[in-house]
């Protein structure tokens, strides 16, 4: 994926642009806010990740004046600001998802692809597939190897959501974020548990294991087999 | 600066100069008012009289004829307070009367008004008297005049004027007296504020306004005034508490971090070492991130920042969502989580605030429900959300260890952890929250014993105060 990051903090930049790199994707750099919106006009990145607070310019003008535009470049605001307020600012402005700093590189590189997956085409696919286990979003039912799985409510947008992102890392908290809609950092492992709890239900008992745990970052559902 | 011009830049000195001026003017008019309304009436009687006494004498004439009517002014003329008389034949020789001198013309110009004119009572008196006269014809070309001195009324108008002069004079002495006397009080007064608030501007925060008991606009300003500086003082305080518990509980780990990796650097090379130590470095940061965060909610909550995120939530929405997220959790350790909810009830609040403060509760609770207990009881964590009048009273309770009743306030406060808690991970910052989260919402959080265990009661108000 082709990324612009737009960020001042020189070392953090460098960090990003290197870790992006290793990660199979292909940075861009912008230091402040003009030369950031020059190149983000430009067009064609995939991502961009937009520190809110830049020199020259702000972040976010820079994402309303593309949104203005038409162009809906998926946007990461990042922000040493955390709280709801900011956030809902960010996301008003025309940005696709938040990350407060400071923040692990897995879950800014989970989001970044996560946001860079939702343009592709197939979007409204209405049933999901990953190997054997087959998700009907309409119809709201699961079958694993043609044996339905019941679910409760919340582990089907749970097992959803996953499969949405079916191949990437889904972090806790953008599970916390996108399934239950909360955006605080629980204490305890509550995401943990909701996760073993659907693994027993659709992972029990059937040959290949398609939920996987990422240390470190978080979890993946994906076909084995492959 | 000089003392003139402080003084008369002074708000009682404008003050005073306003009320002279106006009550000056307003004296002269009234004065000037009833010294003319009681001339006209004066006059008006003396004209009167005078009307009378010629109908009177004519009357005389007509039925006694030249004598009588001599011998009637010849008796009135001689009474004491006696009004002018004066007959005269056609000739124009006084026949009788009390006056020795008038104008000549004045005797053959007879009008139907009394006019003003100058006489003499007895021949040379000087002429300086004045009377209000009026002149007829009576038949068979006498003259006669009736009149009377108008001396009275000069005096009452003198004594009117002195009057007004007195009146102003006192007036303005009064006026002068009272601006000194409230100025001066209203100087000091204020004088005595603003040398107090620069003493405290100074820094000495103990410092307060002088509220001298009166009750007066001054004390009642002083009494907010040091209400407010109460209210600051508290606050710099709090804030100096949170800065000395940051500097403990954010140096203890960023000590033991440094500790770590420069422990780590000493120790022979080795992969294993370094990895080892550097995961135990991010998880400190981590944890410090976490503390971090908590703190900055805190004080934004507090800062009232959010109150531009305030929607309608339902509050049995939120506590089944906890409860809901919670739920796992708590079966693996052996809880039972129990909704009690029984009707929707909708508040303003905060959907995400109101959420993390029962995640945080919920989440204390699991923390320290033992389950070594789990063999001798259920352990349970009731949640609930009902109404009650015009709050919405939302109760976490679990029958865990409690807390001690002289210790429930004290764990609202940011970075205290009771001694039994030191061995549980957890920033002190938890019910901090809820606290906040609470006050945030115009509600309170109460801490009370579920016999056994310990239940947290926020009760928020269903429509928030307007501000």
């Amino acid at each position: 994926m082709r990324i612009l990051l737009i960020e001042d903090d020189k070392e953090a930049a460098a960090y990003l642009v290197k870790a992006l790199r290793e990660a199979g994707h292909v940075p861009d750099h912008a230091p402040d806010g003009d030369s950031g919106a020059g190149l983000a006009g430009g067009g064609g990145y995939d991502v961009l990740v937009v520190d809110r607070m830049l020199p020259k310019r702000d972040g976010l003008s820079i994402i309303e004046e593309l949104r203005v535009r038409g162009d809906d470049t998926p946007a990461l605001i990042l922000s040493a600001l955390g709280q709801v307020d900011d956030r809902v600012k960010g996301l008003r402005a025309g940005g696709d998802d938040y990350l407060a700093k400071p923040y692990a590189f897995s879950e800014l590189l989970a989001r970044v692809e996560a946001l860079g997956r939702r343009r592709k085409p197939g979007e409204a696919e209405t049933v999901y597939r990953v190997g054997d286990l087959h998700l009907d979003r309409l119809g709201h039912t699961v079958t694993r190897a043609g044996q339905p799985v019941p679910l409760q409510p919340r582990e089907f947008r749970l097992l959803e959501f996953l499969m949405k992102n079916a191949g990437q890392v889904v972090t806790r908290t953008m599970l916390l974020e996108n399934v239950w809609d909360y955006h605080f950092d629980p204490q305890t492992n509550v995401i943990d548990v909701h996760i073993s709890r659907l693994r027993a239900k659709i992972d029990k008992g059937f040959g290949e294991p398609l939920l996987h745990t990422v240390r470190g970052a978080g979890y993946m559902i994906r076909d084995g087999a492959r | 600066m000089t003392a003139l011009g402080k003084v008369v830049r002074t708000t009682a000195f404008k003050l005073s100069a306003i009320y002279i001026a106006v009550f000056s003017i307003f004296s002269v008019f009234f004065v000037l008012y009833i010294s003319y309304a009681t001339n006209e009436l004066l006059g008006e009687q003396l004209q009167q009289t005078i009307a009378t006494e010629i109908f009177g004498l004519a009357d005389q004439y007509r039925v006694d004829g030249l004598p009588g009517i001599v011998e009637a002014i010849e008796q009135r003329s001689h009474q004491p307070g006696a009004s002018l008389y004066l007959i005269t034949d056609v000739s124009g020789r006084i026949l009788a009367g009390n006056v020795s001198q008038v104008p000549a013309s004045l005797l053959n110009s007879s009008g139907a008004e009394p006019i003003t004119v100058p006489y003499d009572r007895y021949a040379g008196d000087g002429g300086n008297n004045i009377a209000m006269v009026q002149v007829v014809r009576l038949p068979g070309g006498f003259r006669m005049l009736v009149g009377r001195d108008v001396g009275e009324r000069e005096q009452f108008r003198e004594i009117i004027g002195n009057a007004l002069a007195w009146a102003l004079a006192l007036l303005i002495g009064l006026a002068l007296l009272s601006w000194f006397f409230v100025s001066r009080r209203v100087l000091k007064r204020i004088d005595s504020l603003s040398a107090t608030s620069r003493r405290i501007m100074a820094g000495d925060l103990s410092g307060r306004l002088e509220v001298t008991g009166t009750g007066d606009e001054f004390d009642r300003l002083a009494d907010s005034l040091n209400a407010m500086l109460d209210r600051i003082e508290h606050l710099l305080y709090g804030l100096k508490d949170v800065s000395d518990n940051i500097a403990h509980d954010l140096k203890t780990p960023l000590t033991r971090l440094r500790n770590r990796v420069e422990a780590a650097l000493a120790s022979p090379e080795s992969t294993e070492t370094y990895r080892a130590a550097l995961e135990a470095t991010i998880e400190e940061s981590d944890q410090l991130i976490k503390t971090f965060n908590a703190l900055l909610m805190i004080a934004r909550i507090e800062a009232g920042s959010q109150d531009a995120a305030m929607t309608e939530v339902e509050a049995g929405a939120v506590v089944r969502d906890v409860a809901e997220l919670y739920e796992p959790v708590a079966e693996e350790k052996g809880v039972e989580l129990t909704i009690d909810a029984p009707e929707p009830v909708t508040l303003k609040a905060n959907r995400e605030l109101l959420g993390q403060a029962l995640a945080n509760l919920v989440d204390n609770a699991l923390k320290y429900a033992d389950p070594a207990e789990h063999e001798s009881r259920r352990l349970t964590i009731a949640l609930s959300a009902k109404r009650d009048g015009d709050n919405v009273v939302l109760a976490v309770a679990d029958n865990g260890p409690g807390i001690p009743a002289a210790d429930r306030q004290r764990v609202l406060q940011r970075f205290v952890r009771l001694e039994e808690s030191r061995s549980q991970p957890g920033s002190g910052l938890g019910l901090s929250l809820v606290a906040a989260v609470a006050r945030l919402h115009h509600g309170d959080i109460e801490l009370g014993d579920a016999n056994p265990g310990l239940v947290v009661t926020l009760r928020l108000p269903i429509s928030p105060p307007q501000q």
